[in-house]
């Protein structure tokens, strides 16, 4: 294709790419610099039989007509990249002079915002995915042995929880999991304490987001599994059953390799899905116990009446960093493959 | 395969008898998967026709499935008050029509785009076509909150925040990277002769593509467009903070939903908007199951 056709047709899918997607990741980078102004003080001195007293009072006007004037804040270079609420140097530093052993400074680190976000997304990533894994795999195969009249409803059943909006598939579940929900009444029920609250405790709830996580991915994994189940060769299954193999065997050592090319696409979806979990810590209110990386900076923009556009920056531009360092391996194997093709 | 006689003895037949035992475990191993999928969203319609004392009913779950409260609340099983009070009281309706303003023109300008960018990706093999994909799959990777975060300031200085307008081009946009990577290897399955050779009769590169492309084109289009439908429908990242109260689609409107109903002991109007958000995507997988299950493949079987 000529450059200059090219060009027409790339046009208005590029044009929306760079001003909507490219041109945001700069404006989030200089607003990451920048922080909100200061109130402007007036000192005033007011006079009476007793002396002079100087007061200081917010100048409300002052402070608008600043504001107006440079919307974006004040610069402030990377400050808000090292303050508390983000990579928290001074915090850590202090932590590690003064607590004893690692634990207690683990402690003290996951209690800064920017790292307890962190900690649950990437542990939520690293649980959700391998386990979405197995079980799509698990669940594939069983779906591929059932009777052809089944396969149909089966599928359907199973692409709801994937499909579903994740706002509304998170809240579906947390009012069953609501302590007078059918599935925490039971579990008070039947561990007989009535004050168990899976909202309460932290590790529950960190356990109730990842069995959602599970929830709304496995069916992706299972489709991509069981279209890769259909195209395994019938010749290689039929000459290892002859040589003896069990059926488990030749699971393994025939239909398992067979879908080894989709695993690593299946895996690459579903880390950056979950790397981006954000709707179930708004449905399921749990922030004081998870967040994500997303959620703190939704939470920085929802400020009301005064969002942190410096600190939200910040926290993007972290963020999307780790999605970089998370693509590497892809991005790197995926540029020998086009070499390879074009020698 | 059938096996009548059992004989411990005989390796061949214990390794015959592994197949019925796997298939038991993977037989049990689906429905209890059926019954995780299905159950949540079964219980929660039946739940969302009946008051909130059944369907939050501490004292016997059993409540919930006879509805105990809400015929002595209401004098019969069923009851749309959940509905009314949602759709109604709470204007519910709105925010459906909003959503159907911004998912149609989303779903229809994607695909426009899309198509054109796709078929030029397909048929280019230039690096700088390998390097637009490549960035398109960073930015289909991107958490979106993290570009709202950088619409937000220019969108209220141009005084173009709120609308709905802008947010169906910020979902074009966002949208974009996903809907390339599929079309343009859909595109890449139809075969290069077809445009070629009319080309070589003398049509321009755009003839060949309204002519020749366009018509054969259609069953890719409509399972980039399901997925596309999904994207726009499901956000929540961007309606919530790009839409004004007034603007909100279904999403955001439930999620406030939840601020101001629970408050005030209407958290049935939630789940009666909850299932009704639920509904149209019900329909859309019993019509089109064959293509959403294409679409999710087609990355994977096509690299």
């Amino acid at each position: 294709m000529k450059n200059r056709t090219f060009f027409w047709f790339i046009l208005p899918t590029l044009s929306a790419m760079v001003l909507f997607i490219a041109l945001p990741i700069v404006s989030v980078f200089i607003q990451s610099l920048h922080i909100e102004h200061e109130q402007v003080l007036v000192v005033s001195e007011s006079c009476g039989p007793f002396g002079c007293e100087q007061t200081t009072e917010v100048d409300l006007e002052a402070s608008a007509a600043l504001r107006e004037a440079q919307p974006l804040g004040r610069f402030n270079g990377f400050a808000t990249y090292t303050n508390r609420a983000h990579l928290a140097f001074d915090e850590i530093a202090e932590a590690w002079r003064t607590t004893e052993d690692t634990g207690a400074f683990l402690r003290r680190v996951f209690d800064l915002p920017f790292y307890k976000a962190l900690t649950f997304t990437l542990t939520y990533t690293a649980v959700v995915t391998p386990l979405v894994l197995v079980l799509g795999l698990a669940v594939a195969v069983g779906v591929n042995n059932l009777p052809k009249l089944l396969k149909g409803p089966t599928i359907f059943v199973s692409l709801l929880p994937f499909l579903v909006t994740p706002l509304v598939g998170s809240l579906i579940l947390f009012w069953m999991v609501d302590g007078d929900g059918i599935i925490g009444a039971t579990l008070q029920r039947l561990t007989g304490d009535p004050s168990l609250s899976l909202k309460a405790s932290p590790t529950l709830t960190w356990i109730m987001l990842m069995t959602y996580g599970v929830w709304h991915t496995l069916p992706f994994s299972f489709i991509v599994f069981y279209a890769g189940l259909q195209t395994v060769p019938r010749d290689t299954l039929e000459a290892a059953k002859i040589d003896g193999a069990s059926k488990w065997q030749s699971m393994r050592y025939v239909t398992v390799p067979h879908l080894v090319p989709l695993l690593t696409f299946v895996s690459l979806m579903l880390l950056m899905d979950n790397f981006r979990v954000f709707e179930p810590i708004v449905s399921f209110q749990s922030q004081a116990h998870a967040t994500s990386l997303s959620w703190i900076i939704f939470n920085d923009l929802r400020e009301s009446g005064n969002p942190l556009y410096g600190s939200a920056g910040a926290t993007s531009m972290m963020t999307i960093l780790g999605v970089v360092i998370l693509l590497t391996p892809v991005l790197i194997r995926t540029w020998r493959d086009f070499n390879r093709k074009a020698h | 395969m059938t096996i009548t006689t059992l004989d411990p003895s005989s390796s061949s037949a214990a390794a015959r008898q592994m197949p019925s035992a796997l298939t038991v475990i993977s037989f049990l191993l689906v429905g209890l998967w059926l019954v995780i999928a299905a159950f949540p969203f079964l219980w929660t319609v039946w739940g969302s026709f009946k008051v909130q004392a059944d369907f939050f009913s501490k004292a016997d779950w059993t409540n919930a499935l006879r509805g105990t409260n809400t015929i002595a609340e209401t004098g019969s099983a069923f009851t749309l008050r959940g509905y009314e009070g949602a759709w109604v009281q709470e204007e519910f309706w709105r925010a459906a029509l909003n959503s159907c303003i911004v998912v149609f023109f989303t779903v229809v300008i994607s695909l426009t785009f899309g198509t054109l960018g796709g078929y030029a990706l397909a048929r280019s093999g230039k690096q700088y076509a390998f390097w637009l994909l490549m960035a398109a799959l960073v930015f289909r990777a991107m958490p979106h909150i993290t570009l709202v975060s950088g619409y937000l300031l220019p969108f209220f200085e141009w005084n173009v925040w709120g609308i709905l307008p802008t947010t169906i081009i910020v979902l074009v946009a966002i949208n974009q990277p996903f809907t390339l990577w599929m079309l343009h290897s859909f595109f890449l399955n139809i075969p290069k002769d077809m445009d070629e050779s009319a080309m070589v009769d003398g049509c321009t590169r755009f003839q060949a593509f309204r002519h020749v492309i366009i018509p054969v084109m259609w069953p890719g289009v409509i399972t980039t467009g399901l997925f596309s439908f999904l994207l726009a429908y499901n956000d929540f990242a961007v309606t919530s903070m790009l839409l004004s109260e007034k603007n909100e689609t279904m999403i955001p409107a439930i999620a406030s939903f939840l601020g101001t109903t629970q408050v005030e002991g209407n958290v049935m109007f939630a789940v009666a908007a909850v299932v009704s958000a639920t509904a149209p995507l019900f329909v859309l997988i019993m019509f089109f199951q064959r293509q959403i299950v294409s679409g999710l493949t087609a990355g994977a079987v096509k690299g």
